[in-house]
């Protein structure tokens, strides 16, 4: 069931994945850099995404490179925090590093660092294309480079789409995860709340890293609630939470066995992966990454 | 000839009195921090269209939208209305724009009806705020006695207006029609309404069509000269404000170029920093601190903002922070900015409620140092509640943006007090130290890729 664990794989390759460093030393560069991020490095779940995506950048043969040990934290988490000093320094040394370089494309599964690097390295110098793997994978799955078939079989499973604040609102890609997960031809529902009016996962503008204030509830089990009742078909019972008064009960017309949250942002990941884990569903739902889907589809986990 | 006298006398100092008012408004405004947002003509101009004009952000919720698509229509339409009164007044004529034909029919037939569903429309706004539990986002504690009183007296004052132009119309029309004539004009409201009018008295007629007449547009112009003690202000402050819209994507936050500056020195000991601008008698600027702790602190779009704001909560109503019971409400920090530049530099207003009213006296300020907007009206509890998710920001009708003001106050906690929670302090120290939020060491950062195998399988399509 898990996107890492393929029934059988005949063939297989090691991979080793390419420094811009060691492209530098040959005397190339890459045509795209893949920025990973930190959770990408190394946050136990995420990695699992960062495997997944630099899979389907090998299988589809991209010329691709990372920084390595030359990558940085783009300074999101210090800028959203109000630290404007640490985030310039950040942001002026990975713009040195990769203006060093040559860089001109950029391709990143983190929301955080894709909104940072595109809208606010400008203005301090580092002027690059840049595009959310939402986007890479829709174009590959566009241009028939990934068939998203002969791995695991997502064929009428119930998937609900997380959108990322820093995907959507911020940057206005809604339809891109969404038309991804359309070729899974899986049994897509949207949450009351999305898209434009998407409710964040609660880890934004550096919660990550704090508890939250005192309040009644935690954001990420108020989005879990709404995802689950999605997902078992009880969405109307939540108009409860909403100050709606109904005082229908509407039973569950889908077992949430098999179902799946779809996310596209680590910090998403990482809270509605915890919010099923609150509600005790972890056996029956599973929170996956865009790339973890596509390349378990495809059957290229090895 | 003594009436058009009064009328351009009153004419005169409602226009002088809201001038007045708007000046201060502007001054007020524009202690803000200086932002550039020249430029982008075009693209200004679609934006206020459609969102101005348009209404286009309002239609994410229908049946407010509805509702205030017939109250904004109405007071577009009914406008013209006052351009004929004010002819009227000033020289004495009679429904002067008559001359207009069938086009003053279907004028005034427009009129009555948008008139009529207004008063309609504003029983249901009423209704939405005043029944119990009213519309959830018209509650709040920032909901305190002004605004819930300033919101139903805009409402009462909109009914008012809309009754007496039926009575100055409908009495206009018995006059006539006991004189055997035709009032020009169409009027299906007040023909109607004509019949109930329990009088032949051609005296009483003739003063109640005066006293419709004069109390409309004396009504007109004393809310025009409310308005800028009000959150109705929101009926001319919107179209300047979302004409001065961030045209940048909502994600992108703004540079503070003073950082900039220090920030390359540091790096390369060769830049030069350019010299900082100066008073126009060359003495330096007093210094201006990183992020704001005061409404002077702010660009002087967030401070037209707070004017813009008609504390109609959509922005509360969406903010996840809000939702699951914390402290944050945006519409609260627009509102405590707006009460806060007012308290600090001028006011202009006529009620100021703020000082003057009982609201003051419940609260007074007795922290006068930590008066600020900063800890004074917001605390830092606030605003470490954000997540910065701009589900705010995406849902203002008007395009105000709290989002922006929270993290300027966010970088003067951490900037000039170095008050951020202790968990952040954690997270900016691991960045610093391993180039990661988290204490992980940077030579890990490649062991995602150990043991790194791909299925071979031939690409769908090379």
């Amino acid at each position: 069931m898990t996107p890492t664990s393929s029934p059988a794989a005949p063939a297989k390759r090691q991979l080793t994945v390419p420094t811009v460093a060691d492209l530098a030393a040959q005397g190339k560069s890459p045509e795209i850099l893949f920025w990973v991020g930190c959770a990408g490095a190394f946050d136990d779940r995420y990695k699992r995404v960062t495997r997944a995506f630099a899979r389907i950048l090998e299988h589809v043969g991209t010329n691709y490179a990372v920084l390595g040990l030359e990558e940085s934290c783009t300074g999101d988490p210090a800028k959203r925090a109000g630290n404007e000093f640490l985030f310039q320094m950040q942001a002026m040394q990975n713009i040195t590093t990769m203006n060093g370089y040559g860089i001109k494309k950029i391709v990143t599964a983190c929301p955080h660092c894709f909104n940072t690097i595109k809208n606010e390295y400008p203005a301090l110098g580092g002027d690059y294309e840049v595009i959310h793997h939402s986007t890479y994978l829709q174009q590959l799955i566009n241009e028939g480079k990934v068939a998203v078939q002969g791995g695991e079989s997502y064929k009428g499973r119930r998937i609900t789409f997380h959108d990322s604040c820093y995907l959507g609102r911020a940057n206005n890609i809604y339809e891109a995860p969404r038309d991804v997960l359309a070729a899974l031809d899986a049994d897509l529902v949207e949450m009351k709340r999305s898209k434009a009016n998407g409710l964040c996962c609660g880890a934004g503008g550096a919660q990550m890293w704090k508890e939250p204030e005192p309040g009644k509830k935690d954001i990420n089990i108020e989005r879990t609630e709404e995802a689950l009742a999605t997902l078992s078909g009880q969405a109307a019972a939540l108009d409860n939470l909403r100050g709606v008064e109904t005082e229908r009960t509407v039973p569950s017309q889908h077992s949430l066995q098999g179902s799946i949250i779809a996310v596209s942002c680590p910090f998403c990941m990482t809270m509605m992966s915890d919010g099923v884990k609150n509600k005790e569903q972890e056996s029956a739902v599973q929170v996956f990454d865009l790339a973890e889907l596509v390349a378990s589809a495809e059957g290229i986990n090895a | 000839m003594l009436q058009p006298i009064l009328f351009a006398l009153l004419l005169l100092a409602a226009f002088g009195l809201f001038t007045w008012q708007v000046r201060k408004i502007r001054a007020n405004i524009l202690v803000g921090r200086d932002r550039d947002m020249s430029g982008h003509f075009g693209e200004r101009l679609n934006k206020t269209l459609l969102v101005a004009f348009g209404q286009q952000k309002m239609f994410k919720r229908l049946t407010p939208a509805l509702l205030h698509l017939v109250v904004y229509v109405g007071f577009l339409v009914i406008n013209i209305e006052v351009i004929e009164i004010i002819i009227d007044g000033l020289f004495g004529t009679h429904r002067f724009l008559s001359f207009l034909g069938p086009v003053y029919d279907a004028l005034m037939a427009v009129n009555e009806i948008l008139a009529a569903l207004v008063i309609v429309a504003v029983a249901a706004f009423w209704w939405r705020r005043n029944h119990h539990p009213p519309v959830q986002r018209f509650t709040g504690p920032e909901l305190r006695m002004w605004p819930k009183l300033d919101a139903n007296i805009i409402l009462y004052i909109e009914v008012a207006l809309m009754l007496a132009l039926f009575f100055m119309n409908s009495a206009d029309i018995k006059l006539h029609q006991l004189e055997g004539k035709e009032l020009p004009g169409a009027f299906p409201v007040s023909h109607f309404l004509a019949n109930l009018l329990p009088t032949t008295n051609v005296a009483t007629l003739e003063g109640l069509e005066r006293a419709g007449w004069w109390i409309h547009i004396t009504g007109i112009l004393l809310f025009l000269n409310y308005l800028p003690s009000s959150k109705h202000f929101h009926i001319i402050m919107a179209f300047p404000n979302v004409w001065y819209s961030r045209l940048v994507p909502q994600g992108q936050f703004s540079n503070v170029d003073s950082i900039t500056h220090e920030v390359k020195a540091m790096m390369d000991p060769s830049y030069e920093v350019p010299a900082p601008a100066t008073n126009p008698d060359g003495s330096a600027l007093a210094p201006t601190p990183f992020g704001a702790k005061d409404v002077e602190d702010l660009p002087w779009t967030a401070l037209l903002n707070a004017y813009s704001c008609t504390e109609c909560g959509r922005c509360t109503s969406v903010c996840p922070a809000n939702l699951t019971g914390k402290l944050l409400s945006p519409r609260k920090i627009i509102m405590d900015t707006r009460d806060r530049v007012e308290e600090k530099y001028n006011s202009p207003l006529i009620f100021h409620p703020n000082v003057y009213g009982p609201e003051a006296k419940h609260e007074p300020i007795t922290d006068l140092a930590n008066a600020t907007l900063l800890r004074g009206k917001v605390t830092p509890e606030e605003l470490w509640a954000c997540t910065t998710c701009n589900a705010c920001v995406e849902s203002c009708p008007v395009n105000i943006n709290p989002l922006e003001s929270i993290v300027e106050m966010r970088r003067f906690l951490v900037l000039e007090e170095s008050a951020a929670p202790n968990s952040l302090n954690v997270m900016f120290s691991n960045i610093e130290n391993n180039g990661a939020p988290w204490a992980f060491s940077p030579s890990d950062r490649l062991n995602w890729a150990d043991d790194l195998y791909v299925a071979e399988k031939a690409p769908a399509r090379a």
